[in-house]
């Protein structure tokens, strides 16, 4: 498919869709899709066709809009003066928004009565508005097609302007100039580190693949290579999942573009196998693109050609960590390696490679589409951009929220959050899940940002934030998380395996008070070793629980040990 | 082009490819290891060799690194020797390591670094777990009470016997040495029976038949000749 071919399909799409009066979009995600919403489209689907009304509506499985909690939700959008042209510069994405209306906890037995008030007045004892701070608030780059568009049909992608930014690239920019474009929007990982991505792609781009011995299988060409990053691990994260599982042709764009850029040809989603709704849809994607000449040889009618293929995490947590990812997918066990060399010089099958997180390429096609400028103008003056992140624990809104870098965790937890339900006090945020830290009230004005958070001892991870109301015990708190680590732990280095196994026990005494003070400072000591002498991320942030719940909540340990 | 870098405040020259703790080596500087083994690959995975590098906020594994010209390597500050200290403590914490039973009392690696980091009792409390010893083999015996998990004999039996009879099982502390599927090591297909894991091991996990208390030697040196024999046809090392 080329330029030509490309708009020519989305314009056939939104003429299809503006014949249409209402739009119902029903969250097919895997929150509202375990409370049956598979099953409330079907009767949104049947009371239509009943009431007479499937000319003039039509009903879309679309990905999560956000407000998990109050799912199973359906969207209803409509437009106002009801003709059946829509303006050339207009996504239906923003003509639907214009009087939107979202229906809070649906039934498939409410369907009939929704059909029946399209266009009158909305039912009233479903809906919930739309103008609440939780949707005021966020800024969405990232997720602004999730809870719009189809996951499962590349055409409704394609009408809002998806895969533009890919044939964009191939036709009018040089791999350098998309490098340059990159670097300028201040684009950082998201998948916890903050690392530069211009960087990390220019690095790639320069990288001799024969400098390494490598070992690629028979059959696959590349000797470069673009992994995106979908292990997404920590407990209460659910960012990238709900971007796979809501608008997975964009990752696919994202990656072609990263792929175009660096000079590879062959591209690796590796995701985990407890996340099989967003397989599906990824392999649903990547057949769709490749069927549409966007994936595969020849992309666009250019030279370009590249192949993307899906493998799957076994459920190890350390996997996501990039070296032990790239073990996994050749194959082997997935443990990690020390670094250098880094995976941009000799990375899988010791080809240089790129290895990016799910948001940090679903970044990239806005970026390419509205320039650097229009990026870096979101957020901070070290972060730039947006941030996802899965709101979770004693908040009254839980789900997904997008917000511009450098927003208060006020701004979050109580704005678009909406406070702590029953009347509770707020106690602290955790943000960075077993890699992170507990962030206590007194610093509720700082701004979200890479910098910020780590100077508080936390991190900005890859996106859960796990809210604690004054009912938390903090000690807890770590040592469900040492918990976590000590699982996870892969085993290869000493530290890790052997130091998180008897911090959990230290923070078990504590807990069954048989702890003294002895303990405590055996505590510290192992935060520190395991800290700075583990071999990956893992065991180098596991630790980070504990030591800011040291740092910020002492009386409660000191409260529960016995001097000694 | 050789590197000049100094080691503990001594310059010192190596050649561009090599690391920091053969360069160390060649200098007559220790730097305590234990994964490491002459003739084997090297995994970074024990974390003894860890040094202080100016300028770098890491600490840096000595057996992966490579040298830099104008490095300025610390062996032995007691930053690390604090840390080695408590590695060599969870070691011993972790599984059953009573060297006065131990096959390979008074020729154990373990052994030597505990008395070389000054180790005179464990902080952290043991562990005690139950594991088992496989004597299934006619000839060799594994005592998982004595594993350290260093995967010297993993290495070993891939990359020196080219056999892969041995890998690990299971992850973190529930890690476990296993031959094939997990099968007895008598009862293993693809093992050959050459030993070479056994002159790997740097404790008393892998041992011979018949060994009593300290009479297990394991002939490590011979796994490094074997390679220098294969691939530079030296002889006589």
């Amino acid at each position: 498919m080329n330029l030509e071919e490309l708009n020519a399909t989305a314009t056939n799409e939104r003429l299809a869709q503006a014949k249409k009066n209402h739009h119902l979009h029903v969250c097919v995600g895997t929150a509202c899709q375990a409370l049956n919403s598979e099953q409330i489209a079907k009767a949104l689907q049947t009371a239509l066709r009943q009431q007479g009304r499937n000319g003039e509506a039509e009903v879309k499985c679309v990905g999560c809009p956000g407000l998990c909690s109050l799912g199973p939700l359906v969207e209803v959008a409509s437009r106002v003066n009801g003709g059946p042209t829509q303006p050339a510069n207009e996504s239906p994405a923003d003509a639907n928004h214009r009087t939107a209306v979202l229906y809070q906890f649906v039934k498939p037995e409410d369907a009939e009565e929704i059909i029946a008030h399209l266009g009158g007045e909305p039912v009233k004892r479903l809906e919930t508005p739309l103008d609440q701070p939780f949707f005021t608030r966020q800024t969405k780059v990232v997720l602004e097609n999730c809870g719009k568009v189809d996951p499962e049909r590349i055409e409704d992608y394609i009408a809002v302007g998806g895969y533009q930014a890919l044939l964009k690239v191939l036709t009018e920019m040089t791999p350098q100039q998309v490098i340059d474009e990159i670097t300028r929007s201040g684009l950082r990982g998201r998948g916890g580190a903050g690392f530069p991505t211009g960087l990390k792609w220019g690095t790639v781009a320069k990288a001799d693949p024969n400098r390494y011995p490598t070992n690629v299988p028979e059959g696959i060409q590349s000797r470069k290579f673009v992994i995106c990053n979908g292990d997404e691990g920590d407990p209460g994260a659910f960012m990238d999942r709900s971007v796979m599982e809501g608008d997975p042709h964009r990752i696919l764009e994202g990656m072609a573009i990263a792929a175009y850029a660096v000079g590879a040809n062959h591209g690796f989603i590796y995701v985990r196998a407890e996340y099989p709704l967003a397989v599906k849809r990824l392999r649903t994607a990547i057949r769709q693109a490749q069927r549409a000449g966007l994936l595969g040889n020849a992309i666009g009618g250019t030279a370009f050609s590249f192949n993307v293929e899906i493998r799957l995490g076994a459920g190890a947590f350390v996997c996501g960590e990039e070296t032990a990812l790239m073990a996994s997918i050749e194959g082997g066990r997935g443990t990690p390696r020390p670094r250098p060399p880094f995976p941009a010089e000799s990375g899988l099958w010791g080809c240089p490679t790129l290895i990016n997180n799910v948001e940090t390429l679903a970044n990239v096609p806005p970026i390419i589409l509205k320039g650097a400028e229009w990026f870096a103008g979101i957020g901070t003056e070290k972060s730039k951009g947006t941030k996802v992140f899965a709101l979770t624990g004693q908040v009254k809104n839980t789900g997904l929220i997008e917000v511009p870098m450098g927003i208060s965790l006020r701004e979050i937890v109580f704005d678009i959050g909406g406070g702590i339900p029953d009347g509770k006090e707020f106690k602290a945020v955790q943000t960075g899940g077993p890699s992170g830290g507990c962030i206590p009230a007194q610093f509720l004005d700082m701004p979200v940002d890479y910098e910020s958070l780590a100077k508080v001892g936390s991190i900005m991870g890859s996106g859960g934030m796990i809210v604690m109301d004054d009912s938390t015990d903090m000690i807890e708190v770590a040592r469900f998380f040492m918990e976590f680590c000590m699982d996870e732990s892969c085993g290869k280095c000493i530290p890790c395996r052997a130091g998180t196994v008897q911090m959990h026990r230290i923070l078990t005494k504590i807990q069954e008070g048989k702890a003294t003070t002895r303990d405590l400072q055996i505590l510290e000591g192992l935060c520190d070793l395991v800290k700075h002498t583990s071999l990956c991320g893992l065991g180098q942030s596991a630790p980070n629980p504990v030591i800011s719940t040291l740092r910020y909540f002492r009386d409660e340990y000191l409260s529960k040990v016995k001097p000694g | 082009m050789p590197r000049t870098l100094t080691i503990n405040g001594q310059e010192v020259s190596a050649g561009n490819e090599q690391t920091i703790l053969e360069a160390a080596r060649d200098a007559n500087i220790r730097i305590p290891t234990l994964c490491h083994l002459d003739g084997l690959t090297d995994v970074g995975a024990c974390r003894m060799c860890l040094v202080e590098v100016v300028g770098s906020n890491k600490l840096l594994p000595a057996c992966t690194t490579r040298v830099q010209e104008g490095m300025e390597v610390h062996t032995d500050t007691e930053r690390l020797r604090a840390y080695r200290r408590q590695i060599i403590e969870l070691l011993f914490a972790e599984r059953n390591h009573v060297c006065a039973v131990c096959v390979a009392n008074g020729h154990c690696e373990l052994q030597n670094l505990g008395i070389a980091v000054g180790m005179d009792h464990v902080r952290y409390d043991y562990l005690f777990p139950r594991l088992g010893v496989d004597l299934s083999h006619e000839r060799f015996g594994m005592d998982h009470n004595r594993c350290i998990l260093c995967t010297r004999c993993v290495r070993a039996c891939d990359q020196l016997e080219g056999a892969h009879t041995i890998d690990v099982l299971g992850r973190g502390a529930r890690s476990l040495i296993v031959r094939d599927m997990n099968v007895p090591w008598g009862e293993s297909t693809t093992c050959t029976s050459c030993g070479k894991c056994v002159m790997a091991c740097p404790t008393g996990a892998l041992f011979k038949q018949g060994s009593t208390v300290a009479e297990m030697v394991h002939d490590v040196e011979k796994l490094a000749f074997l390679r220098a024999a294969r691939e530079r046809k030296v002889w006589n090392v």
